[in-house]
This record gives structure tokens, sequence and C-alpha cells, in this order.
């Protein structure tokens, strides 16, 4: 198993650190270790992280120092969760207007637009957890030949339904927003709404399949 | 009703907060200064985190549509009823018709309104504040515009006089536990972190602030993978300089963590001016403890004084 830290965040937060390297296994047990302590009195919040967990305390005073301790055992006797594996399919439309960065990421590559847009809808991403802002999916999976550095200058306005790269990471911006990610396409699904019981389209353990429309390159 | 004549810089419907949503992306939001809330909350008898107006920097007009009790708090602006002088830190009762004008404060950033009844907007996912990022929550998902016409919940308490109580006062030393990360910093940049005055900068808002001043520079070069955040977290870009998170911050993050300003101490920089000094001063998880419940004590002492009264 790998080895974890346990430390304090401020007064409240107690954070579990795996070391290096990510691993969809070890993030399956982080699941299935958020899912118990939902249930748990103490604990009034997790958060799931890139190969880490951050959990909030209700009573700080009483629990802290203890939920060091306990964290760490309960990381030893967690066990991975699979969840029933949603496959979802973003449409995305491709280049042009939608994806300004496309060749930029083609050029990167040593491919062509189209080349691009194949090998990164030909991958079962899965969603390793929500964060950043409401129904962003940090998702685990993209190809190597894919990675690209994100911009030097980051655009004031990203639109809602951008897809992008930022280094070797891919997803999609649920909400216009300033972000410096390398823009391949656009997507008209709203990934939150906070109407809607979950408000997020995306979970994580879900698989998402990025699908080419004909509007763009594909 | 409340009818807004004058919104002001940026004014916004907030509470305690949005908890329990982070896994989801979604930010906790709710009033900078949750003690200024409270204390406004409960000199007209609402529920403590109940809705309020956070109003920055004054310059702020609205006529109430309704007989009620309303009380000002935070930041000391000089306000008036029809003319009549309105004190910080007061219940005072309001007739329908009247209007209530807020100048720039004289001391402070943020004011906070509330009335007896509360505001009847409908909670999003367990709160009645606004995410500005998002665009949902509080009214209609945005911060005020002149015209805009708030709906005042029931009053469900009057009262017979006028009350005041003794604000939490602010200033610019700030309590702060070191962060994961604080030994990864160099020993010149851990010294400059407490030693140092730090300024707020103009390009701060209600996700971070944004310190100016000496270059922090970390030893270690070792990528973060992205992790829990929460508001009072100082995070150190590459840049060097400061960012402390507050109430909007995104969820999760990968920057560096220095220090975590303890909760007793986060509401002195909702008040604290653009370019004013800040000073964090070291504090034991103890000592961090202790306050938060020497806090709590005003409170109840506060809540014990405005209930028995007659």
């Amino acid at each position: 198993m790998q080895r974890a830290r346990c430390y304090l965040l401020g007064e409240r937060a107690v954070v579990l650190e795996l070391e290096p390297p990510v691993s969809l296994a070890s993030q399956q047990r982080i699941w299935g270790l958020c899912q118990r302590l939902q249930g748990n009195e103490k604990v009034s919040e997790v958060i799931p992280g890139m190969n880490n967990l951050t959990l909030l305390l209700r009573d700080p005073q009483r629990n802290a120092l203890d939920a060091i301790e306990n964290l760490q055992r309960w990381w030893e006797e967690s066990e991975a969760q699979r969840p029933e594996s949603r496959l979802v399919e973003i449409p995305v439309v491709y280049g042009g207007e939608a994806g300004p960065d496309l060749s930029v990421v083609a050029e990167h590559a040593g491919m062509t637009p189209r080349q691009v847009v194949e090998l990164h809808s030909s991958t079962d991403y899965v969603v390793y957890f929500i964060g950043f802002q409401p129904g962003f999916p940090y998702l685990g999976g993209l190809d190597s030949r894919l990675h690209t550095p994100r911009r030097a200058e980051p655009r004031v306005i990203v639109p809602a339904g951008s897809v992008g790269i930022g280094g070797s990471q891919t997803g999609v911006y649920p909400l216009a927003t300033p972000g410096g990610w390398q823009l391949l396409g656009q997507t008209a699904i709203s990934l939150f709404d906070p109407q809607q019981q979950p408000p997020t389209l995306l979970r994580p353990g879900d698989s998402v399949r990025f699908v080419p429309q004909k509007e763009g390159v594909c | 009703m409340l009818k807004i004549l004058r919104a002001g810089l940026m004014t916004s419907l907030q509470d305690q907060g949005r908890n329990g949503w982070r896994q989801f992306g979604i930010s906790v939001s709710g009033a900078l200064d949750q003690p200024a809330m409270r204390t406004a909350n409960m000199l007209v008898g609402n529920d403590e985190g109940s809705a309020v107006l956070e109003i920055v920097l004054g310059q702020f007009k609205a006529q109430f549509q309704r007989d009620g009790w309303f009380a000002l708090t935070g930041a000391g602006c000089n306000a008036n009823l029809d003319g009549k002088a309105v004190w910080t830190g007061w219940r005072l009762p309001v007739k329908k018709g009247q209007v209530l004008s807020l100048s720039m404060p004289v001391h402070g950033m943020r004011s906070y309104l509330a009335i007896n009844g509360g505001f009847a907007v409908p909670e999003m996912l367990d709160s009645a504040s606004t995410d500005l990022k998002a665009g949902f929550g509080g009214f209609a998902g945005r911060k005020l515009q002149d015209g805009d016409l708030l709906p005042l919940g029931k009053a469900t308490r009057d009262f017979s006089k006028k009350a005041g109580v003794r604000q939490l006062l602010w200033g610019n030393r700030i309590r702060a536990l070191p962060g994961p990360e604080y030994n990864e910093f160099t020993r010149e940049a851990q010294e400059a972190f407490w030693r140092s005055a730090w300024k707020l900068s103009p390009q701060s808002n209600r996700m971070g602030y944004r310190l100016q001043g000496r270059t922090l520079h970390r030893k270690a070069t070792r990528d973060l993978l992205s992790h829990g955040l929460v508001p009072g977290v100082v995070q150190v870009p590459p840049n060097g300089q400061p960012i402390v998170l507050m109430a909007d911050a995104q969820t999760t993050g990968g920057y560096p963590r220095i220090a975590c300003i303890i909760e007793a101490d986060l509401y002195h920089l909702a008040q604290i001016r653009l370019g004013e000094p800040i000073h964090f001063t070291h504090c034991t998880l103890e000592e961090a403890m202790q306050a938060k419940q020497q806090q709590q004590r005003v409170f109840d002492q506060m809540n014990w004084g405005l209930s028995h009264e007659n």
C-alpha cells in the first residue's frame, strides 16, 4: 500500500497525502475513504484531491489532534471503491473558434489537428475528482503525446464548455472563467446546474469520452 | 420589499456560507466578516447565520417598503435614515417609505445590513449566499443593481426599543499557523513572512487577497498535486507573492501553503483597506482554538444580553 502522510491544515482541516505516483488504484481507495467518512459524525465535509484527501472537522476543539491518527488508521483500513461505471459522452466541436489552440497543440505534438482530435477523442478518461470550480472534472488518462504546457499568458475569459489541455491533464470548463489551458474545442453540454440534484453532471469514477461533432474538425 | 436605489460598488446577499458542497467544486461563499454578519442578525432577532447585505465601501441607498427594524454593522459609515443619523452596531426602527443612505466608510471596507425577518430569497444548495463566480444563489445570482426589489421575510419578532452592542474590532495584526509547506521555504522567506509588512493589492477580491511585499522563495521545487483548500490558507504562487484565500476561493488548488490564518482572525481581512499594511504573527494551535472559544464567548454574551432586554 502507498505510504501516506497526515497533517493538519489550519485548525479544522486534516489532510491525507499519498506519496507519488498517482494511480487509479490509489484514487479508488481515496473514493472509498471519502464515502466512508461522509457518514462519520465528527466529519463535516470531505474533499478528494489528486492522490490526497482533505476532511473538515465538525468540532476541531475536541477532535483535531486525534483526527490525524484516526485518518492514518482509516486509510490503512480503507477499501477501493469502484463506483458503477457511468460512461458519459461529451459532444465536442473541435477547432475553429471553439478550439483556438488546436493548432498549437498539434504543432507541439508534431501532428495534424485532425490527428490530435482523433487521439483526444479515442480515450476513455476517468474523473479523478471535481474541484476548482463547480463541476470541473479533473480527468486522468491523457495520452502523453498530447501533454502541452499551459499558455504563457492566461486568457481573461475562457468560454463555458471549453475543452482544454493543461500540462498532462484534460478537462472541461463548466463556467466562463479566466484560464490558461490550451483550448481544443467546446461542448454545449452543461456540467453544472444548481437546480439539479446532484448539481454536477460528473462525479468521481465516471468515464468520459469526447465525441467529435461534424461542425468542427473530426 | 427593499428597493435598491443605489447599489454601490459591490453589494451582495451573503449568509454563513454554503458548506458541504466542496466535493462538487462549489465554493463556500458567505459574508467575509462573519462576526459583523452575526452581530447584525442578533440585533434584529434573526438566526445568526441568516442572509444580510454585504456592502463594500458604502455609497448605498435603499428604500424600505414595510415597517421593521434594521441593524447596520461592520465598517463605520456615515449613514442616515431620511437624514437622521444611523449608528453602526445598533438596531433601529424603520417605517415604510423611509430611505437608508450609506456614504464611504470612515474606517473599514464592508458594512452589513440585516432586517428583522430577513431576506426572502430561496436557498440554493443550503445557502442564500451569492456565488458571484458561478452566478447562482442570493438575488438572481449576481451583485445588486440599482432598481432591484429584494423580497423581505415576515418579521417574527418586534422590538420596543433601540439597542446597541459593542462590535468586535479589527486590526492589522493577524495570527497564523505555519502551513504544510512552511519548511520548504528558505529561512529568509520564513522570516520575511512574519517580520515584514504586507500590503493588500488592488487585485484582491472575495476569492483571494493578493499581498505585496518581499518575494518568498521556496527551497524545494517539487510540484504539488491539486489538494483541497479552505478560506484562510495562504498560498505562494511562483512569483513569490502570497495570496490569502477568502470565502469565494476555488475548492482545490496546487500552490504551496506557507501558512493558515486562524479562524478567529480571518474577518480582520474583510475590513482592511487597499494599501494598508498587514502583519502576520505566529501562533500555536492551542492559541488558535482559545481565540476561537473566546470569540464565541463574546457572542454568547451578546446573545444573552439581547435576548434578556425588555
